[in-house]
């Protein structure tokens, strides 16, 4: 199956009926295939080479890469950046904009920014707290949440006008994502969030995490019986746990991350415990591709990108299916070489 | 006060009806507030608000009161101001992912409209962004201001 009019660079596809984006992400889910999405760490660098070469370790195995926007409130290379590198070779990256460190003065400039680049993809959050990260004496914005900013971004993208009213002459076209937890508390309430976000334009969803598929099965039912399944394309977040003992720095450190004792029981229990992790992962993709209401896994691979490729490739969720990537319907040209 | 902030949310149906009861009694004296003229008043009542809603519910003076779409629990308290929340970082124990020593604003909430008659229908409805200018003003007297402008609806 093949999903797009190849991308040249700078030029943007078609769009096609029914969808708001000319990217191809959007295309992956509108025709029913088994989306995956990767979670590019940005570099702590001024270097394009070294986005380049982490979105590369991806090739031939997702549909969208994930720019993460000081997630962890640790500072990186900034998200619109790295997107705008990243469609410079025709990747299809998805901007996360987080409300914690801009204004809505700033957020909708960098909408503006982002698609005028070429950007198809964006993922609106609220953001971790900034104690959680690096400068934890920095000043947290939150001038907006992330429900608030996607109201905000669908008045730009469908009326064509900033918050304060005034126009734009062009619209962003952009597909609109937000993210949700289906592993924490509230659990009851969670559904009730999401039919929030849904509301106000969400239109694809990644998820925080699923260790606990139990969490995640409830959580479905909930959005089934709510009948949102239709409504939005649900990504399941997944990663490779590199040991019993990251598992449980994670958990306690990073904010909404849960995990299962039997998950990290099973860790300490392997020999090679990063092996274990990475066939944890390969099941996890397998399971959640079979729950109702799933269109995707999302795959956050922090510090083990590399093993992004086998996880996909293990899991067969691809069937066969090569997602476009730069150069992969030509041979490798020495000019290629030099840019990538 | 976190204790009364607490009490306020498990309190949240009957406090509620005291709210309500008060509102109606605040439309019913408006003829007269407006005489005084709203704007001589703001500073008095938004001290009372302050006074009174500070030790209730721990009020920020944001000046745009969605308590009652909130089960009785103050949004500005969340430590990332979230209006549609709550944020997926609430640890296992139902607490904040910032102040760990405190329950998530939001988990209260939602408890807190679910005690309320139509609290959750009201949580669902979409908060727009906060206007920071009316920070520190009174949003009862907002309240009445829109109404006799025609343009608000409930608190």
């Amino acid at each position: 199956m093949k999903f797009e009019d190849e991308p040249v660079p700078g030029y943007p596809l078609p769009i096609l009926p029914g969808h708001t984006s000319p990217g191809r992400f959007e295309r992956v889910l509108r025709a029913g295939a088994f989306a995956v999405t990767a979670e590019l760490a940005p570099p702590d660098s001024a270097d394009p080479d070294d986005v380049y070469k982490r979105a590369r370790v991806f090739d031939g195995y997702v549909d969208a890469i994930n720019a993460t926007d000081g997630s962890g409130a640790n500072c990186h290379m900034s998200s619109i950046a790295v997107c705008a590198l990243l469609t410079r070779l025709g990747y299809a990256p998805v901007m996360q904009i987080s409300c914690r460190d801009k204004n809505r003065i700033a957020i909708q400039g960098d909408i503006l920014g982002g698609a005028a680049m070429g950007v198809c993809n964006m993922l609106f959050l609220t953001g971790d707290g900034v104690q959680a990260g690096d400068h934890p004496w920095a000043k947290p914005v939150f001038d907006l949440d992330s429900i608030s900013l996607l109201g905000i971004a669908r008045a730009l993208r469908d009326d064509h006008h900033f918050e304060s009213g005034r126009r734009i002459s062009f619209a962003p076209r952009v597909f609109f994502g937000a993210a949700e937890n289906p592993t924490v508390p509230p659990l009851e309430y969670r559904m009730q969030r999401l039919a929030k976000k849904v509301a106000a334009g969400a239109q694809f969803i990644q998820t925080q995490y699923c260790y606990d598929l139990e969490r995640l099965r409830r959580f479905m039912r909930d959005v089934e019986d709510a009948g949102l399944v239709d409504k939005v394309f649900i990504i399941a977040g997944i990663g490779p746990l590199r040991s019993a003992k990251a598992a449980a720095w994670m958990r306690t450190h990073v904010p909404g991350v849960h995990i299962p004792d039997a998950v990290i029981a099973r860790l300490e229990g392997a020999q090679d415990q990063r092996r274990e992790g990475i066939e944890l992962c390969v099941e996890l993709v397998q399971q959640v591709r079979e729950i109702k209401g799933i269109h995707g896994v999302h795959v956050m691979a922090y510090r083990q990108e590399e093993s992004v490729a086998e996880v996909i490739d293990r899991s067969g969720v691809l069937e066969g299916r090569v997602p476009w990537y730069p150069g992969r319907d030509q041979p490798v040209s020495a000019d290629r070489k030099v840019l990538s | 006060m976190y204790a009364a902030r607490l009490w306020s949310v498990r309190h949240a149906r009957g406090l509620a009806r005291v709210y309500k009861a008060f509102e109606a009694a605040l439309v019913t004296l408006s003829p007269l507030l407006r005489r005084i003229g709203y704007d001589r008043l703001e500073r008095p009542v938004a001290a009372s608000e302050r006074a009174v809603k500070g030790f209730l519910f721990d009020c920020q003076m944001c000046g745009r009161c969605v308590l009652s779409s909130t089960g009785l629990s103050c949004p500005m308290n969340c430590p990332k101001n979230i209006r549609n929340g709550p944020c997926g970082g609430v640890r296992d124990d139902g607490h904040c992912e910032v102040k760990p020593e405190m329950r998530c604003v939001w988990v209260d909430a939602w408890n807190g409209a679910a005690r309320i008659p139509g609290g959750l229908h009201a949580i669902q409805q979409l908060q727009p962004p906060v206007d920071h200018r009316l920070k520190g003003h009174s949003a009862w007297l907002r309240v009445l201001r829109e109404r006799d402008a025609g343009t608000g609806g409930p608190a």
